[in-house]
C-alpha cells in the first residue's frame, strides 16, 4: 500500500506545513473540483460505517449506565463500573467467560490440526479425480446454514429417532439424550465444527503447500527419503509460516466462539458447559431486556477481543513480514 | 505432485492408506446429508422408531406435502430470495464504488479512511448496542432494514480495494486520454479487470444472505417477513414441543423428525444447484482473502 501512496500524493502532504490556510483551503477546493467523484463514491460506505457500526460504539456507553428505554442512552444516568461490579459477582458470567475459554481451547486443539491434516492427506492423493471429488464433498458443509446443521445434529442424536442412539442400540448401549447431557455438549458442538469446517478449512494450507518448490522433493527422491519422511521433513517445514499465522488468528479470536450454532443446540440443562459470553449476551440482553448489563458483558468480551487481535497482529507481523491486514 | 515411479513400495502402501482415509471423512461428511433425505421421505412411526439408517423405510411423501401445503413455507422462501439478491445488490452498490475510492492515491485521507474502516474488523460494539441502534433507527421488523444493516463489512471492501491496488496504472490512464471520469474507469476498466475479484464477493454475500438467521430471528417478528432459516428453526421448536403433533403422530404418516428433515431437503437444494458452479471462485476467493494490505 506504501509504495502505491507516494507518486502522487507525497507532493501535496510535504508541502502544506509551509502553506497558510487560505492557500490551503484554495488547494483543496481545487483538489475537490477536480476529484469530487471519488468522495461521492466514497460517502455511501463512510455513512453506513457511522450509522450502523460506529454509533453503536456511541452507544455502548449504557454499559456505564443505569439504562432506560424512555430516557434514551444519552440521558440514562451514570453509574459508573456498577453493572461490571455485578457481572464479575455473577456466577453465570463468569461460568460463561470459562466456558468460551474452554470452548475455543479445545476447538484449538483439536479443530485447529484438522484442515492441515486433510490438507496433507489431499496432497498424498495420487488419483486426480479422486481428490477432486473428495474436496468437492467436504467443501460443502461450509455453506451449508446453522440452522440446518442444527437441524441435522438434533435429528441425528434424538434419543428414539436419532441414528446415533440406533447404532449404539446395535451394540446393546441403552439410548443416551445426548442434548440434555451437560459432558457430551462440547464433544458434539467441537465434532460438528470438524465436520463442517475442516474441509473448507484445508484450503488455505492447500495452497501453501502447492507453493513449496518441487526441486526440495526431487532432491528428496535422489536421497532415498520415504513420502512420510517428505511429509516431516519438506511439507510441514514449508508450510509452517501459514501454520503459525492461521494459528495466530485462531488465537485473536479466541473470544468469537460461534455462538449461532450454540443458541441452537443448547437448553438449560446444558448450560453449565454450552453457555459462552455472547449465549449469556442473547438471553440477558435480547431475551430478558437487561440491556446496561448486557451490554457491560459485550464491552468486555470487546476488549479482550481487541487486545488479542492486536497482539496476535503484531505477532504475525514478527514472523511473516507481512501484517495481516 | 509426482509421477508415480517415483514412488517405492512402502509409498504406494502409503498412498492408498491415505486415500482410504480421505475417502472415509469424504463419507463422514456425506452420510448426514444421506441420512436426512432418507428420513425425510420415510414414514413418521420408521422415523420416530429410528429405523431409518441409509435408505428410505416405508417410503413417502407425507412430509413433503405438509412442508409444501404449508404457505408459510413458500413465504419464507420468496423472503430469503428476496434477502438473498436484494441484500447482495445492495452490498455490491456499496462495496465496488467505496473500494475504488479507497484504492485510489488521489485521495484525500486515504490512510485515515481505510482505518476507519479496518477499525471495525479489531472492535465490535457488540450484539445489544447494535440491536438498540436498529431500534432506534425504527428498522426493526423492516426487511429493507435487514438488507440495509448487513450490506457492507470490512473485510470484502479491503479484499477489492486490495485487487483494484493491483491493478497497472496504465489501464486507467488509457481511459483518462480517452477523458474518462471516474465513474467510466470504474466501471470500463476496473470492473471488467476484476471480475474474479468481484465474483468471489457476490458469493460471500449471497451464501451469507442465503444462511443468515441470527438477527433476523432477532429483528424481525412478522410472521410474512421472515427468511427460510427462521421458519426453520421455528418448525424444529414447535413440532418437537407440540403436544397436538406428537399425540397424531401414530397414525400420521410424518413426525416432527421427517418434516424437520424435508424442510432441511427443501432448503439445501438451491445450495446443491449452485453448490458446483461456484467452486472455482471460493479457491481463489479465500486465498485473495489470506494476506491483507
Amino acid at each position: 500500500m506504501a509504495s502505491v501512496n507516494k507518486t502522487s500524493s507525497a507532493g501535496t502532504e510535504t508541502v502544506v506545513p509551509k502553506m497558510t490556510l487560505a492557500k490551503r483551503m484554495d488547494r483543496i477546493q481545487m483538489h475537490l473540483r477536480r476529484e469530487w467523484q471519488l468522495y461521492v463514491m466514497l460517502a455511501p460506505t463512510i455513512i453506513w460505517f457511522v450509522v450502523f457500526l460506529y454509533k453503536p460504539m456511541y452507544g455502548l456507553q449504557i454499559a456505564f449506565k443505569d439504562y432506560s428505554i424512555f430516557r434514551g442512552v444519552a440521558d440514562s444516568p451514570w453509574v459508573g463500573f456498577e453493572h461490571f461490579a455485578n457481572l464479575f459477582s455473577n456466577d453465570q458470567f463468569i461460568r460463561a467467560v470459562k466456558n468460551t475459554i474452554s470452548i475455543s481451547a479445545l476447538n484449538l486443539l483439536f479443530g485447529f490440526p484438522a484442515p492441515i491434516i486433510l490438507a496433507l492427506m489431499f496432497n498424498e492423493v495420487l488419483n486426480k479425480t479422486y481428490r477432486k471429488t473428495s474436496q468437492t464433498i467436504v467443501y460443502l458443509p461450509h455453506f451449508i446454514s446453522s440452522v440446518i446443521i442444527a437441524g441435522i445434529v438434533v435429528t441425528a442424536f434424538s434419543p428414539t429417532a436419532g441414528i446415533v442412539n440406533t447404532v449404539l442400540g446395535w451394540f446393546g448401549i441403552d439410548s443416551i439424550y445426548f442434548l440434555t447431557r451437560p459432558e457430551w455438549f462440547r464433544p458434539i458442538f467441537i465434532g460438528t465444527g470438524i465436520w463442517q469446517e475442516a474441509g473448507f478449512g484445508s484450503i488455505v494450507f492447500l495452497a501453501a503447500i502447492a507453493g513449496v518448490s518441487p526441486s526440495l522433493y526431487e532432491s528428496a527422491v535422489v536421497d532415498g527419503a520415504s513420502r512420510w519422511q517428505m511429509i516431516w521433513k519438506i511439507t510441514i517445514p514449508c508450510i509452517m509460516p501459514t501454520i503459525l499465522i492461521m494459528l495466530i488468528i485462531r488465537i485473536g479470536n479466541i473470544m468469537e466462539v460461534s455462538f449461532e450454532l450454540i443458541i441452537l443446540l443448547y437448553q438449560p440443562a446444558t448450560y453449565s458447559t454450552a453457555d459462552v459470553v455472547n449465549t449469556f449476551i442473547y438471553r440477558q440482553g435480547l431475551q430478558s431486556g437487561q440491556y446496561d448489563m448486557a451490554a457491560a458483558a459485550g464491552l468486555f468480551n470487546a476488549v479482550v477481543a481487541f487486545v488479542l487481535v492486536m497482539t496476535a497482529n503484531t505477532l504475525s507481523r514478527r514472523f511473516s513480514r507481512t501484517s495481516l491486514w | 505432485m509426482m509421477k508415480s515411479n517415483l514412488y517405492s513400495r512402502g509409498d504406494k502402501i502409503f498412498a492408498l492408506a491415505v486415500s482410504v482415509l480421505i475417502g472415509m471423512f469424504t463419507v463422514a461428511t456425506l452420510y448426514p446429508f444421506i441420512y436426512i433425505a432418507a428420513v425425510s421421505f420415510s414414514s413418521g412411526f420408521a422415523a420416530t422408531a429410528g429405523k431409518v439408517v441409509l435408505t428410505p423405510i416405508d417410503a413417502t411423501i407425507e412430509a413433503y406435502k405438509y412442508v409444501l401445503l404449508d404457505p408459510q413455507f413458500w413465504v419464507s422462501y420468496r423472503n430469503t430470495f428476496i434477502y438473498t439478491i436484494g441484500g447482495t445488490v445492495m452490498s455490491l452498490l456499496f462495496i465496488i464504488p467505496g473500494a475504488y475510492a479507497l484504492s485510489r492515491p488521489q485521495l484525500y485521507g486515504r490512510r485515515t479512511w481505510n482505518l476507519f474502516i479496518a477499525f471495525t474488523m479489531w472492535f465490535n460494539a457488540g450484539l445489544i448496542p447494535f440491536f438498540l441502534n436498529m431500534r432506534d433507527l425504527g428498522l426493526l421488523d423492516s426487511m429493507f432494514g435487514i438488507i440495509l444493516a448487513f450490506a457492507v463489512n470490512a473485510f470484502n471492501i479491503i479484499l477489492l480495494r486490495n485487487f483494484f491496488e493491483a491493478i497497472p496504472q496504465s489501464f486507467e490512464e488509457a481511459a483518462r486520454m480517452d477523458g474518462a471520469n471516474d465513474f467510466q474507469v470504474l466501471w470500463k476498466v476496473f470492473v471488467p479487470l476484476s471480475k474474479p475479484a468481484i465474483a468471489t464477493i457476490t458469493l460471500f454475500c449471497i451464501v451469507s444472505r442465503w444462511n443468515g438467521f441470527f438477527w433476523a430471528m432477532v429483528l424481525l417478528q412478522s410472521e410474512e417477513k421472515i427468511p427460510l432459516q427462521v421458519f426453520l428453526r421455528h418448525t424444529i421448536a414447535t413440532l418437537s414441543d407440540d403436544q397436538e403433533f406428537t399425540a397424531t403422530l401414530m397414525d400420521a404418516a410424518y413426525s416432527a423428525e421427517t418434516v424437520t428433515a424435508a424442510i432441511i431437503v427443501c432448503s439445501i437444494i438451491p445450495v446443491l444447484i449452485v453448490y458446483p458452479f461456484i467452486q472455482k471462485y471460493f479457491e481463489k476467493g479465500i486465498l485473495l482473502g489470506g494476506v491483507k494490505e
